[in-house]
């Protein structure tokens, strides 16, 4: 499974950042920058919580 | 010559150079271009074959012809619509029949020459699968596939998130083949003469004829021929190679750079739509590279904001780098914002321009050097090299 913001949506909230520190950084405008490679195993459910936690649904889940 | 044939635009000169289109075995037609190995001459030199067999088994599949060349220094499609607009509507049949599309969509800028002629040229055939002309805002990213698309569905010439893609869901959200029109105009010969006698000129890998805009002068030669023999390298300090997206080549290294996707990327460049622009020795590389990264920036779909913040930020530094003033961040803020935003738009804007910006660090490196220093030549005064269509526009 791979993270992905759909930056058309993205209004730069940054909670994802807050529940997924490890994967989503932010960058100077408060965007989210993320790690494109596979999500490993133990942080798939933070991962579905940031995404169900985004005000604009703009964190996606996607299988690989 | 192939496509730039001595032939007028009218369907009897048309007919007259090329013969009549005879449709076969759709199958057969399909296994041409894939043997044909025709890649596609929109920029991403993407196989033709296998974007149609995809949209191939989709339910009611379309068709769209990119014509709207949105690079401000390529005339290739402009040139090949007025010239012979008859070959590319006749490889927009073959696109339509090898994927059993009923529906076709050719997409042209508002204002665009061409139109007059592509439309007399439609209204003078009678085509199977019915043919509708699109004007769209002549902006940079409204040619990006998905905001065309989007154009056709919805009015707005604004890219889209994907996937979907749109060979997946396009226009009616049908799967729909996005094609430019050069790639049209190849597809119409190959279902004329085959594969072998398309693979006959060119590069083995990358085979075929290929129209480059070279210093604004179309010309057609084999893919795979060298940048010297296009233009005359001599008085030049470097070439842009590929548009927009692409990158400039110092003059040294252009001398043995040949014109296929894999010598352009194996030279960290892009041959896009085969763009080449001179530089003379008398210019400023950092000044021609200002003014289009301030196009870029102001081309934005405003939409994604890595983009809409950093291609403006990034302009900010690069004009500051042309032509000051310099401070302590300059550099530093403008090397992060290149290593940031790759990936992050909803297209592939950011990623294009920000390619184009990193080539120029590296081949004006000296220049960067004598600017930062207070000592810019002469050049940064000469007159503008690149085409830069700013006029204010902006998105409503
Ligand atoms: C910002 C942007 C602008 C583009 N503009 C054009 C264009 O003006 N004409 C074109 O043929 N392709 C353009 N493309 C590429 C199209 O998205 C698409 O890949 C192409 O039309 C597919 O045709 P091909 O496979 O025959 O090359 C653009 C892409 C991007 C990211
Ligand atoms: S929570 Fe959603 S809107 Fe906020 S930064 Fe993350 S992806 Fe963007
Ligand atoms: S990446 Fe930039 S140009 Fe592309 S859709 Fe987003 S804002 Fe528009």
């Amino acid at each position: 499974m791979r993270v992905r913001v759909n930056p058309i949506d993205c209004t730069a909230h940054g909670l994802c950042a807050e529940l997924l520190p490890e994967w989503i950084s932010r960058d100077e405008w408060g965007y989210p920058v993320v790690d494109s490679q596979t999500l490993p195993a133990q942080l798939v459910k933070s991962a579905k919580r940031a995404a169900a936690a985004c005000p604009t649904l703009a964190l996606r889940l996607q299988q690989d | 010559m192939r496509l730039l044939t001595a032939a007028g635009p009218l369907l009897t000169e048309h007919l007259g150079a090329h013969g009549e289109l005879q449709l076969a075995d759709r199958q057969q037609l399909l296994e041409a271009v894939e043997g044909a190995g025709l890649l596609g001459r929109g920029g991403a030199g993407f196989p033709t074959a296998r974007k149609m067999r995809t949209v191939a088994a989709g339910s009611r599949p379309v068709v769209l012809a990119n014509g709207c060349e949105g690079e401000p220094a390529s005339g290739k499609d402009a040139l090949l619509l007025s010239r012979h607009p008859h070959l590319v509507l006749d490889g927009l049949q073959a696109a339509a029949h090898a994927v059993g599309a009923a529906e076709a969509h050719l997409a042209l800028h508002r204002g665009s020459p061409a139109l007059p002629l592509v439309r007399k040229a439609i209204a003078e055939r009678r085509d199977r699968a019915t043919v509708t002309l699109h004007e769209v805002e002549p902006r940079y990213v409204a040619s990006e596939e998905s905001a065309l698309i989007n154009h056709v569905n919805t009015g707005v010439a604004k890219p889209v998130f994907t996937p979907p893609r749109p060979f997946e869901r396009g226009i009616g959200r049908r799967p729909t083949l996005v094609n430019n029109v050069e790639t049209l105009a190849h597809l119409a010969l190959i279902a004329r003469h085959g594969a072998a006698w398309f693979r006959a000129v060119g590069d083995p890998e990358e085979p075929g004829t290929q129209l480059f805009t070279a210093d604004g002068a179309v010309v057609e030669v084999p893919t795979g021929t060298a940048v010297r023999s296009l233009l005359d390298l001599r008085g030049l300090q470097a070439v842009l190679v590929g548009g927009y997206f692409g990158t400039w080549v110092g003059v040294a290294q252009a001398q043995d750079l040949v014109l296929t996707h894999r010598d352009l990327r194996a030279a960290g460049g892009a041959l896009g739509a085969g763009v080449l622009v001179g530089l003379p020795a008398t210019g400023c590389g950092l000044v021609e590279t200002a003014r289009v990264a301030t196009f870029l920036a102001a081309e934005n779909a405003g939409q994604c904001g890595p983009c809409f913040n950093g291609l403006p930020s990034i302009a900010a530094a690069v004009r500051a780098l042309a032509l000051g003033p310099w401070d302590d961040r300059t550099m530093t803020d403008l090397d992060r914002w290149l290593g940031v935003l790759a990936g992050r738009g909803a297209c592939r804007h950011p990623d294009g321009a920000v390619r184009f910006v990193l080539s120029a660090l590296t081949v004006f490196a000296a220049d960067v050097v004598e600017h930062r220093a207070g000592r810019p030549c002469k050049g940064v005064h000469s007159a503008p090299v690149l085409p830069v269509p700013l006029d204010g526009r902006s998105w409503t």
